[in-house]
């Protein structure tokens, strides 16, 4: 018995230890890609922030393959100054591609133009960066600003009497949270009809426990909200948990509106049940478009298709409870 | 003069925290009396739910006081306290979710099957930091710290998957209330745990081994009680108590985020321990002390949400408050306020000679 405790304590140590040693990934330092492979450094966020990174760091990664020709490095990254520090250490190992997905849409331009000096194709994907258009060769992304508007539009589309609304931000500063935030603070600031009742933020990890507690603190408060406008799926339920704790309905027949964006599977689901009312779609699948100019570029072709940005846009829509249906949830949700 | 020396100390110890709740509920019945309100309302799910400040309280400190029940006995018994019930927390979470998903659903009993599952476990990592503390006789502080710093890592290594979300009914009747009865869950399972902490201390000579190795180990040890046992003891019963605190906060949420499970919860859980009267160097505790100070810790939270401080902020805040607590239970202060009263007394039983 005591032998047995013993080596379970054993165990329990070296499985610490070894987690320990999971944590960081840093770029390997060797030079040439091996038999052929494109060399590939390829920067994002934390797959732990949402399903919609979750499912954005598998379809890279299921697509940036050995077997598709690529010798690729995956960072993952919550904070400006380590995706930062990733690119560096790209530029350091001598990569031919730098594809990146900012935590912030400022900062980056000495890094590219280091990268450029290098020699290195820098390709932007899901989230923008504010530079010149010269610094990135593309860029693949959602337009985060049309998705504000079109979820603003539909709010508007509903004529309610006034708009009280509890607004939850996602990281501030990056592409998302600027681009859904922005139509909604211009309504608001425009149309007397229109406040926004609170507003906070998830946070860098678009915490849900984070929404949660600001509507909790504007429930304690006594404050009265008709709309959530949550700027990711996580968050909007975050705050349903504490509705839900404190009585209030919520959804297609409840007394509070709820908005989230990403198109979970989940998410979607709580659409049809009728417990939200609305869900931005924001496509995280880049992957095939991102393979498709590098292989074009390494056959010496020119990438076709991009505006003055430099941009290619993913098209994108948005779903309401009442004539969303099941097909939808299959096509369209994520996870 | 032992006697009443006794029987000071024994009050003493609940009077700091007592008087702080009480000053709370004041300030909360002159700045605004609906704060005390209660009211029943049907939720979305159709369920009765009663909804108001004081049960907001109560629900959102529930896992906060059971894992300060369990500090509070490592606290006692090792002089020192665990920095990592947040992390164990999150990799209880991960065990419990990875049982739920290797079960193929969830039904009440792959959860509970979930929950027995992620126990060992978490009593197995706290036997770790246990052994480092009791056998190795390295700092508390210093022991746990590598679980506080690799934990959520080793909970998103179990668990892979992001942030699975859990719905089911019965995730909801843990989380949130059982159909039918309108207090929350969560509550529930703070008397339980305290329950079975009383009976434990009742049936069991553990209160006094455990207290007895805090004040003197050496005096323990010639007394017969194995002080590596006791503390061993002290950190499965805190195992247990996160294990309860981790089921909560993921049926609370509806999902498992390995990053948010109950983060920051140690300093709360150490700060509850203090605001009780316990002192953080070991020896004599009062449960019930420490249970006070989670509520008084959430009650001050829901205070400033009350008045409209933002979430963001409201740490300053709280912390304005905190020391004015702990200085007031401070030896120093204390002692200040004996020799005063003493001093007190002795005026007037010098007047009343004279008169």
């Amino acid at each position: 018995m005591r032998k047995l405790f013993a080596l379970l304590l054993a165990l329990v140590m070296i499985f610490a230890l070894a987690a320990c040693g999971q944590k960081t990934e840093t770029p390997a330092a060797d030079t040439a890609g091996e038999g052929g492979l494109i060399k590939v450094g390829i920067i994002n966020l934390d797959p732990s922030e949402s399903g919609y990174r979750q499912a954005n760091v598998k379809n890279l990664q299921d697509t940036f393959t050995k077997e598709n020709g690529y010798d690729a490095t995956f960072v993952t990254a919550p904070t400006a100054d380590k995706q930062l520090e990733a690119a560096r250490g790209f530029i350091t190992a001598g990569v031919k591609y730098i594809l990146v997905s900012a935590a912030e849409t400022t900062g980056w331009d000495e890094v590219l133009k280091e990268a450029k000096e290098a020699g290195i194709t820098v390709l932007l994907f899901d989230r923008m960066i504010e530079c010149d258009p010269s610094l990135y060769t593309a860029a693949v992304v959602s337009d985060m600003r049309k998705e504000g508007e079109t979820a603003v539009a539909w709010l508007e589309s509903l004529n309610l009497p006034e708009y009280k609304i509890l607004h939850i931000q996602g990281q501030l500063g990056s592409a998302a949270q600027i681009g859904r935030s922005d139509p909604l603070t211009e309504k608001c600031a425009a149309d007397p009809n229109w406040t926004i009742v609170r507003e906070g933020t998830g946070g860098d990890s678009w915490s849900a426990d984070e929404a949660k507690k600001i509507a909790q603190a504007a429930i304690d408060a006594g404050e009265e909200f008709n709309i959530v406008y949550a700027e990711n799926d996580g968050m909007a339920q975050g705050v349903v948990e504490a509705l839900d704790a404190a009585g209030i309905t919520h959804g297609v027949n409840g007394d509070v509106i709820i908005m989230g964006f990403d198109c979970n599977r989940w998410a979607l689901e709580k659409l049809l049940a009728g417990e939200w009312n609305y869900d931005g779609q924001c496509s995280p699948f880049q992957a095939v478009e991102l393979d498709k100019m590098i292989k074009t570029l390494e056959a010496g072709g020119t990438i076709e298709g991009l505006n003055d940005l430099n941009q290619i846009i993913s098209e994108e829509k948005g779903f309401d409870a009442k004539i969303i249906t099941q097909a939808d949830i299959d096509t369209y949700g994520l996870g | 003069m032992s006697k009443k020396k006794n029987g000071s100390s024994g009050l003493g110890q609940l009077l700091i925290p007592l008087i702080a709740l009480g000053i709370l509920v004041l300030f909360n019945l002159f700045r605004d009396i609906s704060f005390f309100s209660i009211t029943m309302r049907v939720n979305n799910s159709g369920n009765i739910v009663l909804a108001g400040n004081l049960i907001s309280i109560i629900d959102n400190a529930s896992e906060l006081a059971i894992i300060a029940m369990g500090m509070t006995l490592v606290t006692a018994a090792c002089g020192g306290q665990d920095i990592s019930v947040g992390a164990v927390a999150a990799i209880s979470g991960a065990v419990l979710v990875k049982v739920l998903q290797g079960m193929g659903g969830i039904t009440p009993v792959s959860l509970l099957l979930g929950f027995l599952a992620a126990t060992l476990v978490t009593i197995l990592f706290k036997l770790f930091n246990g052994t480092l503390v009791a056998v190795f006789r390295i700092q508390p502080m210093i022991a746990t710290l590598i679980l506080f710093s690799c934990g959520r890592s080793i909970a998103y290594w179990i668990n892979g998957d992001a942030t699975p979300q859990l719905y089911a009914p019965i995730i909801d009747s843990i989380g949130k209330t059982i159909p039918g009865i309108p207090i929350p869950t969560p509550i529930f399972a703070v008397l339980l745990m305290g329950l079975l902490l009383i009976l434990l201390f009742r049936f069991t000579s553990l209160r006094l081994y455990t207290q007895s190795v805090g004040i003197n180990q050496g005096a323990a040890r010639l007394n017969g009680i194995n002080p590596t046992t006791v503390k061993l003891i002290s950190f499965v019963i805190l195992g247990v108590c996160v294990s309860i605190a981790a089921l909560l906060g993921v049926c609370r949420m509806h999902q498992l985020n390995h990053k948010n499970l109950l983060v920051d919860i140690e300093m709360d859980a150490i700060l509850a321990v203090a605001i009780g009267g316990n002192s953080l160097g070991g020896g004599k505790f009062k449960l019930i002390g420490s249970i006070l100070g989670a509520y008084i810790i959430q009650m001050l939270t829901t205070t400033l949400y009350a008045m409209n401080v933002n979430p963001v902020n409201i740490k300053a805040y709280k912390a304005i408050v905190i020391i004015l607590i702990v200085v007031a239970g401070s030896p120093v202060i204390k002692r200040g306020l004996t020799a005063l009263w003493k001093k007190l007394r002795t005026n007037k039983a010098q007047t009343e000679g004279v008169n």
